[in-house]
């Protein structure tokens, strides 16, 4: 199996765990990631405004360049994956937009959506499957009790991002059972963690963060996982108390025994 | 060669807005065989049809084009017309200039001209009519209930008072629906038992009904005063004629861990069961899935404890074949799978609950004999949260789009119940808009915030949790004060949407009756024909057709009642003249025509024809026009062109093709 890899800013900087783990992984289970060259920011917020382009013209760069080596596009930072599933959507459907985006980019070929967007949660989940990461997993994380901490980049909307159930999610959770671990179902598992809000009002985000965390270590959680950098960074900097937060993909490797 | 007027019809401005009438009877008067052409305000009004009649007897025409809405609206008006005139009514063609044209269109020189086109296509056909002579079919007097709610309970009721007979069907083992899983009913608060149940033994004792219970419709052949239909009775693996109901064998049934659907699985029923002690018949089905016998060939403790030996393990499904001049749909509704909608947590927690298990909670013969009790620890709940409109009225991909009408006001009821009954309760009802229309509604919603202090908050609730107290959080937003509130409950009810019943679709086709995006049968006209399905004798009662409340649904089912008497009142239908017929010299008997005929209405001879000159005996297709509903499947199905339709020839489908594209 061989993918496109998006890793994006964050995963070259303050997430570089998210990013080396994953790699390592991958390279265990027989996925080949191939790094997009010269790849660009995504444009790290979805742009909400109906007519907006410019913000969208790196995250079709991307897309395009995946569909010009005919593989699907493997994100791993949520926000990345929440803007790059989106902008694909938005030039597979509304028509204004690609041909505003097609005629700024001039490409050598018109791009309309073409390539399949894939976290690399999903590529575990419908490519690799988790049974046969059962299979491969060296060093089960045995009695671990593990809080999935989803966010909101990944599951909404869910029409358009179609990665899981936006109020019952269970992927992350069938991933922790794969690795051995138990997993721990929490109310505020799928709740916004208040990152985007850290340099504007640092007590909102941490008020915010401090349910999550509280919600989690309610139900019994030993630890936590997520797939966003600023999650983490939220959780972590700015929640009281954290429980261990790691990125999914360390505890990947630490199971696949490639830590 | 025809003489032939055009009707322009400006539908006040529903047509006249869009399409330029005027030049529509400028275009049309030189068209072959037109002799006159008129537009008027409106066609279909007594002026117009004068307007008709008058140029008919005044220019001697021998067929009309009426350019107006679809021939579904008005082409029996326009046939009587016709008629009235002298003129044979299959002289009659209509134009449908509205619905195809000017509803759909915005730019008036682009109507106009497709407007001629249409026009034209319908005079080119005109041009080819030929008058013909509808016949008659004898109408089976007896009526079909699919339902044995309180829909088709009413409607069976109705139909058999009036003195006809009536077969309900439902397929679950006994009569009674949703409405007898109900506490009490607003806005009288009367028990719905004791409503109800007069009207199952009614139904079950009337000599002109009969009840076909955990049965199912297999197939409809037929058509309107002449439905065949097969009916299945499955196998109960109880002999109905022995059984007394003594419930003994479902009190010994050892296999008990399967959920009681009567009581929305919040208790078990035994694998032998009768749904509640008022059912009808009052006789046990053995659920063969749960059944220790049918899993192992062990047990047969129910056959032991049957004093009556009424158990039978051998028992077989029955077919039952019966003709029915029409059919009452009756289908109901169920409750929309809330687990889509976990931010609710309704999976996680048992004291999250849908209002219809509350109703069982509430009710002196549910899981809880009719005391309010926690379903985590059966403890007394000192706050409760109701929230309204979960899957209605929404726009996600897990909501229905549509207000299911009924929520609002049996909510107040809750609401009002549990006040009175425990006012140390603090009740609170999150809704996006109260809406009582009805009589006696509004009054009954404002009893419940006036007199019995329920608090009624304006907004939606985005998330509810478990506390470490094992109580409830409530995360909503009040926006009538603008602010997020967060309340701590031990109960949370969800006022889940209704849908239609998931049988509906395979019923809806064996019938082909038509169904909505949301499953909900279509009927004839949304105002003036409520109670009918656009196919012929088929009749709509209750909220299969859309969302509705008791008093709703038995006046709808006593609606559709009277249609039926009035469509079994006659002795004789009017049969539509258009029906199939075979050119024996074209036939080569390969029986394409009979494969594809949906009606049974094509048979075989062997008959001797003269083939220029040359006699042989040949098998040939002959077409029973008592059957034959002029669908026209076998004209196009025959592949050497032998098959024809009267009033749609092959030859007048090419000439309106022609005409069109010319």
């Amino acid at each position: 199996m061989t993918y496109s890899y998006f890793p994006g800013c964050t995963l070259k900087t303050k997430g570089k765990d998210l990013d080396s783990y994953g790699r390592k992984a991958a390279e265990k289970l027989g996925v080949v990631l191939e790094e997009l060259e010269d790849w660009q920011c995504c444009g790290a917020v979805y742009p909400l405004a109906e007519d907006e382009i410019a913000t969208k013209l790196s995250s079709v760069r991307a897309l395009a360049a995946a569909k010009a080596k005919e593989q699907p596009l493997i994100t791993l930072c949520s926000a990345c994956h929440h803007v790059i599933k989106r902008v694909n959507n938005d030039m597979k459907t509304k028509e204004d937009i690609a041909l505003r985006v097609n005629n700024y980019l001039k490409l050598d070929e018109a791009y309309n959506g073409e390539t399949d967007v894939l976290h690399y949660l999903e590529m575990l989940r419908d490519k690799v499957g988790f049974d046969n990461i059962k299979k491969m997993v060296v060093n089960p994380l045995k009695g671990r009790k593990i809080a999935a901490y989803y966010g909101c980049m990944l599951l909404r909307p869910s029409k358009e991002m179609q990665f899981d159930d936006s109020e019952n999610p269970t992927i992350m959770e069938d991933f922790i059972r794969a690795i051995g671990a138990e997993p721990v179902i929490y109310a505020f598992r799928n709740e916004c963690c208040g990152g985007y809000m850290t340099v504007n009002d640092k007590a909102l985000a941490s008020k915010m963060a401090n349910k999550v965390i509280a919600s989690a270590k309610q139900m019994g959680a030993e630890e936590m996982i997520t797939a966003c950098p600023l999650c983490l960074y939220n959780l972590k900097e700015n929640g009281e108390d954290c429980l261990p937060i790691y990125y999914f993909t360390e505890l990947l490797a630490e199971a696949l025994g490639v830590k | 060669m025809q003489r032939i007027g055009v009707f322009v019809c400006w539908c006040g401005s529903n047509i006249a807005a869009t399409v330029d009438v005027d030049a529509v009877v400028e275009a049309v008067k030189n068209e072959p065989g037109v002799c006159f052409a008129k537009n008027y305000q409106y066609m279909c009004s007594e002026a117009g049809q004068a307007l008709i009649k008058d140029a008919i007897k005044e220019h001697n025409l021998t067929g009309i084009v009426v350019c107006s809405c679809s021939p579904r609206m008005h082409e029996a008006t326009f046939r009587k017309t016709a008629e009235q005139a002298g003129l044979n009514p299959y002289m009659v063609e209509i134009a449908n200039i509205r619905e195809h044209c000017s509803w759909i269109h915005k730019d008036m020189k682009e109507a106009t001209e497709k407007a001629v086109i249409l026009a034209r296509a319908a005079i080119a056909k005109v041009n080819l009519n030929a008058p013909l002579q509808a016949g008659e079919s004898a109408v089976t007097k007896r009526a079909l209930v699919i339902g044995g709610g309180i829909a088709g309970l009413q409607s069976a009721i109705d139909i058999a008072d009036a003195g006809y007979p009536v077969d309900i069907v439902e397929k679950s083992p006994t009569i009674g629906g949703k409405m007898a899983q109900l506490d009490k009913t607003f806005p009288t608060l009367d028990c719905a038992a004791c409503i109800l149940t007069p009207k199952m033994v009614e139904a079950a004792q009337h000599p002109n009904i009969t009840l076909y219970t955990y049965s199912e419709v297999e197939e409809v052949k037929g058509f309107v005063g002449n439905f065949n239909v097969k009916i299945k009775k499955k196998a109960r693996f109880v002999d109905s004629t022995k059984c007394t109901g003594c419930a003994v064998c479902t009190a010994k049934c050892p296999s008990r861990k399967g959920g009681n659907e009567f009581n929305c699985n919040l208790d078990t029923r035994g694998a032998v069961y009768i749904p509640f002690a008022q059912a009808v018949p009052n006789v046990a089905t053995i659920d063969t899935e749960r059944c220790i016998h049918f899993k192992t060939g062990k047990c047969g403790i129910c056959q032991k404890v049957c004093s009556a030996g009424a158990i039978d393990f051998e028992q077989k499904d029955e077919f039952i074949e019966e003709k029915y001049g029409a059919i009452v749909v009756a289908t109901g509704f169920e409750i929309l799978d809330v687990t889509k909608f976990d931010e609710f947590q309704y999976t996680k927690h048992p004291d999250v609950v849908t209002s219809l298990e509350l109703e069982r909670i509430m009710n002196a013969a549910g899981p809880t004999k009719g005391t309010l009790l926690r379903m985590s620890n059966k403890e007394h709940p000192h706050d409760i949260v109701f929230i309204q409109c979960v899957g209605s009225r929404g726009n996600t991909c897990r909501d229905k789009t549509y207000c299911s009408k009924i929520c609002c006001m049996y909510t107040a009821k809750h609401a009002m119940l549990i006040r009175e009954k425990y006012p140390d309760v603090n009740v609170h009802v999150f809704y996006i808009d109260v809406r009582t229309p009805g009589k006696n509604f509004d009054e009954f919603y404002r009893r419940a915030v006036e007199q019995y202090n329920v608090d009624y908050i304006k907004g939606m609730v985005g998330k509810v949790w478990e506390k470490e107290n094992g109580r409830l959080a409530v995360q909503g937003v009040d926006l009538i004060s603008n602010r997020r509130i967060m309340l701590e409950t031990d109960m949370v009810v969800l006022a889940a949407a209704i849908q239609p019943s998931k049988g509906v679709r395979n019923i809806a086709t064996m019938l082909t009756a038509s169904i909505d995006t949301n499953d909900f049968l279509t009927e004839a006209h949304p105002k003036l024909r409520p109670v009918e399905s656009p196919t012929a004798g088929v009749f709509l009662s209750g909220v299969c057709q859309g969302p509705k409340d008791i008093p709703e649904t038995v006046s709808q089912a006593g609606a559709a009642a009277v249609k039926v008497v009035g469509l079994l009142a006659k002795d004789k239908l009017v049969t539509n003249p258009c029906t199939a017929t075979p050119n024996e010299l074209m036939c080569n008997g390969c029986s394409s025509c009979a494969r594809v005929c949906p009606y049974g209405a094509i048979d075989y001879v062997e008959k001797e024809v003269n083939d220029h000159g040359k006699r042989e005996v040949r098998r040939l297709a002959t077409v029973n026009s008592a059957l034959c509903q002029g669908c026209g499947a076998c004209t196009v199905a025959c592949p050497s062109g032998a098959m024809d339709l009267k009033g749609f020839s092959n030859r007048q489908i090419m000439a309106e093709v022609d005409a069109i594209c010319r």
